[in-house]
């Protein structure tokens, strides 16, 4: 079970995320969608606790953390590290690790962090950069691909540390079309392997295609949670507004 | 007489240039590599003090750097050795060593610092994201980006302090400087003598610029 309960969050007086409440559903994709700015970034960063929110709680499957009452666990604290261990997060700009070959990055996280055996790890990570296309770049820099293919590379960063939960974070929003395709599949993949995931997205078209659940988020709360269908209905004119404007 | 003139200049010359040289290697060099290793150690502390905020160590650290880099590197010396070392019977290499460190210290905290603060957030939150602690994204993912960035300036310093152990002199240490005013004023060859010092210097300098090429490409800086 992965929910996150009555969220609050402000950065310097902006209160960015005034009480929200989301149940993430395993084996299951939730696609996040709203205008910028409406907390959806700040929800997903919350819960793997790169934000550390102001009250609320996060449970992500056994673990959890309650947060505004005692004083907060440390960021980078054996609590918070607990939590962040079980998800694996995709970001807007890569952030793949400039100084490590493709290999390097992937293998990283199962060597120094899960201090696995280094040959078992880099045979793991072959397969995962087999499985996202790109094995013939195993000894490239991350300089030297494509954002498209840099993307694929933190995908495999990623599931290395084989997450219960991915959260993705806008995460073709930085390529151009022809690239944004081919991180598309992939995540499609993993939609469709019945992994957990949350996706925040402007796409719409994808957003229909992949998510068992839409939660549309504004000015710091959920709007209105559920199908594709539901969401379409035109009962919430700001919900309509906003779709047929992306559209 | 021409010619006895120039053999003549240049016996002086190469008279001068092994004394002068062997001073370099047995004080100038040690002195910087020392100092160089001293500041760099000091340097690394201040600049975590200061980018965590340590409450009261960060300010100290903040006031060492400005004192120092505020004052001439000749005002340090001959307070450490003649205000604080001599009275107290410290060697003038000590004291040389101690103000050497601590000058180097403060423009290489400030390095350091900039190196650090430069690297993306986003790479730490990378780290974070695949479960690590604050040590492990920091050494294992900040420090070598850190370390890319804060060659060339580092090598700046490293470079200058070579030629700042010239001011020991001053400090009655018989550096190659100091070995190349006794030359001069027993030869009354100023031009000359002076001259092949500074061509000594350079050859040390030219040394450095080499290993710093190595480090850079050692580093892949700049790819």
């Amino acid at each position: 079970m992965y929910y996150v309960k009555d969220i609050q969050k402000s950065f310097d007086g902006n209160h960015v995320l005034k009480g929200v409440s989301l149940d993430i559903e395993a084996n299951r994709t939730t696609v996040l969608v709203g205008p910028s700015g409406s907390g959806k970034t700040t929800l997903l960063r919350c819960v793997n606790l790169l934000e550390m929110p102001d009250s609320g709680v996060v449970h992500l499957n056994g673990d959890e953390i309650v947060f505004g009452k005692d004083a907060p666990p440390k960021f980078a604290g054996s609590a918070a590290r607990a939590l962040r261990r079980k998800t694996g997060m995709v970001f807007q700009n890569f952030q793949l690790f400039p100084h490590k070959t493709v290999i390097g990055n992937i293998i990283e996280g199962p060597v120094s962090v899960l201090k696995q055996d280094r040959a078992q790890a880099i045979g793991e990570a072959e397969a995962l950069l087999e499985k996202v296309g790109l094995l013939e770049k195993r000894d490239a820099w991350p300089r030297d691909l494509s954002g498209g293919q840099q993307q694929r590379v933190a995908i495999a960063r990623a599931l290395a540390m084989k997450p219960e939960l991915l959260l993705f974070d806008e995460p073709t929003s930085a390529l151009d079309p022809e690239l944004e395709y081919e991180v598309l599949s992939i995540i499609r993949q993993l939609c469709a392997e019945k992994q957990t995931i949350v996706i925040i997205t402007h796409k719409l078209s994808f957003a229909q295609e992949v998510a068992d659940k839409i939660v549309f988020f504004d000015d710091g709360r959920i709007l209105r949670q559920g199908t594709w269908e539901e969401m379409n209905d035109g009962s919430v004119p700001r919900i309509a507004q906003f779709l047929n404007m992306l559209r | 007489m021409a010619a006895l003139l120039e053999t003549r200049e240049i016996q002086i010359a190469l008279n001068a240039f092994w004394p002068m040289l062997k001073q370099g290697l047995i004080y100038s060099i040690p002195l910087t590599l020392v100092s160089f290793v001293i500041g760099m150690v000091i340097a690394i502390l201040s600049a975590l003090l200061i980018i965590n905020r340590v409450p009261i160590l960060s300010q100290v650290m903040r006031f060492y750097v400005w004192v120092f880099r505020g004052t001439p590197l000749l005002v340090q010396l001959f307070i450490v050795y003649w205000g604080i070392c001599n009275p107290m019977k410290i060697s003038n290499l000590v004291a040389c060593v101690v103000a050497l460190s601590l000058n180097v210290g403060a423009y290489a905290s400030e390095t350091i610092r900039a190196a650090i603060l430069s690297i993306d957030k986003g790479q730490w939150e990378a780290g974070y994201s695949i479960g690590m602690t604050c040590q492990q994204a920091f050494w294992r993912i900040i420090v070598p980006q850190a370390a890319k960035v804060s060659v060339p300036p580092l090598f700046n310093t490293f470079i200058s302090l070579v030629k700042d152990t010239s001011l020991a002199s001053n400090i009655m240490i018989a550096e190659m400087f100091r070995k190349a005013q006794e030359f001069a004023a027993s030869s009354l060859r100023y031009l000359l003598i002076y001259s092949e010092a500074a061509l000594i210097y350079l050859m040390f300098c030219t040394l450095l610029n080499g290993l710093q090429k190595l480090c850079e490409k050692r580093l892949r800086v700049g790819k």
